[in-house]
């Protein structure tokens, strides 16, 4: 899809929530200026951080539930921008991508600016067996490979969520790894291996 | 290691200011931190029977409180008016963030006595400003005379005045701000604490909507936090918790905060006040 289209498609989603909004949207403007101005740049954390992006605006304007048929769309547009690698190899190295899934570093403003992050998984999720200490804000993925089969199409999914999970549930809680250029595209093919491959603890 | 060293850093402060006879529960081997955190309830208790190292901040800001101080030589109990008259403190920080109509504002504790150290005594904003919380060796005054101020409140019910229209507005706004979804993660306060039973690994994530949620999330603080042994106030915690959020950095005594600690001890409404906190 071209970046018009892209725009006219966001113009028109906001159109019509604009028409659904209500009294709340005085006080969200009231929070949303009084924001702007309370929020200052530190370390890599820019103030500019403070404002929406089209996708965070939708999802704010709706409570996280946007009608299915603007959030179909939309998330079709994600998945539009997700870019798969060129060699057409998914599944990376699963030890590497443990180390990935442990690590939560990255982007706030006390840690150095720049490239690898981690990729906060186990923050949210469960994921290997031998790592107790799991969030439970996201789903398990114990066993992922395991029960969804480590098919291509699977392997591709699964690179796709987590370069751009607001592909498939456009207000997921979770980031859009790739597409914000958070996590490179090795490290993403090692979180698939993580999944899926069926020598990883996960798949055990 | 750094757990062992804090446990032993405290357990000297309380033999000075408590005589402690028991010693602290033993470390914990790594990796169990179930065990470490049961470890760390335990030993809460302890430290809250025989003396949080938390008062000792609270017998300094009372000092503080009470001296003439400051550019203009005033005492902040001869001048500052918490909402409840003059130099009263019992009972004030339950009751706020309240309206203020010499500031025409909104104002949380922390930043009510701020106002009041910059009208009453003269200091400057942006001094206080500079440094806001503590560090290494290092204990802002107003961090000591929240301390002061939160414990007069010990054992009494949160009672934000929502009836007044200001304070409700500012709840509003701040019940928008909790929700509202930005920078590179698209996170928001909601996105850990806005369901019942989530975590980020162990850490259990209080829902802020909900009366238990907010309490437990407004309990415990201003408090005493091991980890680098420093007196540690709600302000602080709320700008840790944006800059998780991969947040900019909120101005500090902002709108914003007060906002955000209106919303959530409002939320809190009733439930009592348990006084100074032990954070790990």
């Amino acid at each position: 899809m071209n970046n018009i289209s892209r725009i006219s498609l966001l113009a028109a989603a906001l159109l019509t929530l604009v028409a659904a909004a209500h009294a709340d949207g005085d006080y969200r403007a009231q929070a949303l200026s009084m924001m702007k101005q309370d929020f200052v740049t530190k370390g890599q954390a820019s103030a500019d951080r403070i404002s929406e992006d089209g996708l965070q605006a939708i999802c704010n304007r709706t409570g996280n539930k946007p009608p299915p048929e603007i959030a179909h769309r939309l998330e079709a547009d994600q998945l539009a921008g997700v870019k798969l690698p060129a060699d057409g190899k998914l599944l990376g190295d699963w030890k590497s991508g443990e180390q990935i899934a442990q690590s939560g570093r990255g982007f706030t403003w006390t840690d150095a600016p720049g490239l690898p992050v981690g990729g906060n998984c186990y923050n949210c999720h469960q994921i290997a067996p031998k790592e107790t200490s799991f969030g439970t804000v996201g789903p398990s993925l114990f066993q992922f490979g395991k029960l969804r089969g480590n098919t291509a199409e699977m392997q591709k999914y699964v690179y796709s969520k987590i370069y751009n999970a607001k592909s498939f549930n456009l207000c997921s809680a979770m980031p859009r790894f790739g597409h914000i250029g958070a996590l490179t595209e090795k490290q993403i093919k090692d979180l698939v291996g993580l999944l899926m491959d069926p020598e990883s603890p996960v798949n055990k | 290691m750094k757990y062992r060293i804090a446990m032993a850093a405290i357990l000297a402060l309380t033999m000075q200011a408590a005589s402690a006879q028991d010693k602290p529960a033993a470390a914990v081997p790594a990796g169990q931190k179930d065990a470490t955190t049961l470890e760390f309830e335990k030993f809460r208790t302890q430290m809250e029977q025989e003396g949080n190292p938390a008062e000792l901040f609270e017998l300094q800001g009372e000092e503080f409180w009470k001296a003439k101080r400051g550019p203009k030589n005033v005492a902040l109990t001869a001048s500052c008016d918490l909402g409840l008259g003059v130099g009263v403190v019992k009972g004030a920080y339950v009751q706020m963030p309240r309206y203020f109509a010499d500031a025409g504002k909104v104002m949380d504790a922390e930043r009510r006595i701020v106002w009041c150290m910059v009208e009453k005594q003269g200091y400057k904003f942006d001094d206080l400003a500079r440094r806001p919380f503590a560090g290494d060796n290092y204990t802002p005054e107003q961090t000591s005379l929240v301390t002061y101020v939160a414990a007069q409140s010990a054992n009494m019910k949160f009672a934000v005045p929502l009836k007044d229209p200001h304070v409700r507005e500012v709840y509003e706004i701040g019940k928008e701000v909790v929700a509202y979804r930005a920078g590179p993660y698209d996170f928001s306060c909601n996105t850990c604490h806005g369901a019942d039973g989530k975590r980020i690994r162990m850490q259990n994530l209080p829902n802020l909507g909900t009366p238990q949620g907010a309490l437990s999330a407004v309990l415990g603080w201003p408090g005493y936090r091991m980890t680098g042994s420093v007196m540690l106030t709600h302000q602080w915690r709320m700008s840790d918790c944006f800059r998780q959020q991969r947040f900019p950095q909120p101005k500090y005594a902002s709108d914003t905060i007060t906002a955000l600690l209106t919303y959530m001890t409002a939320n809190a409404n009733g439930h009592m006040y348990k006084g100074l906190g032990i954070k790990r």
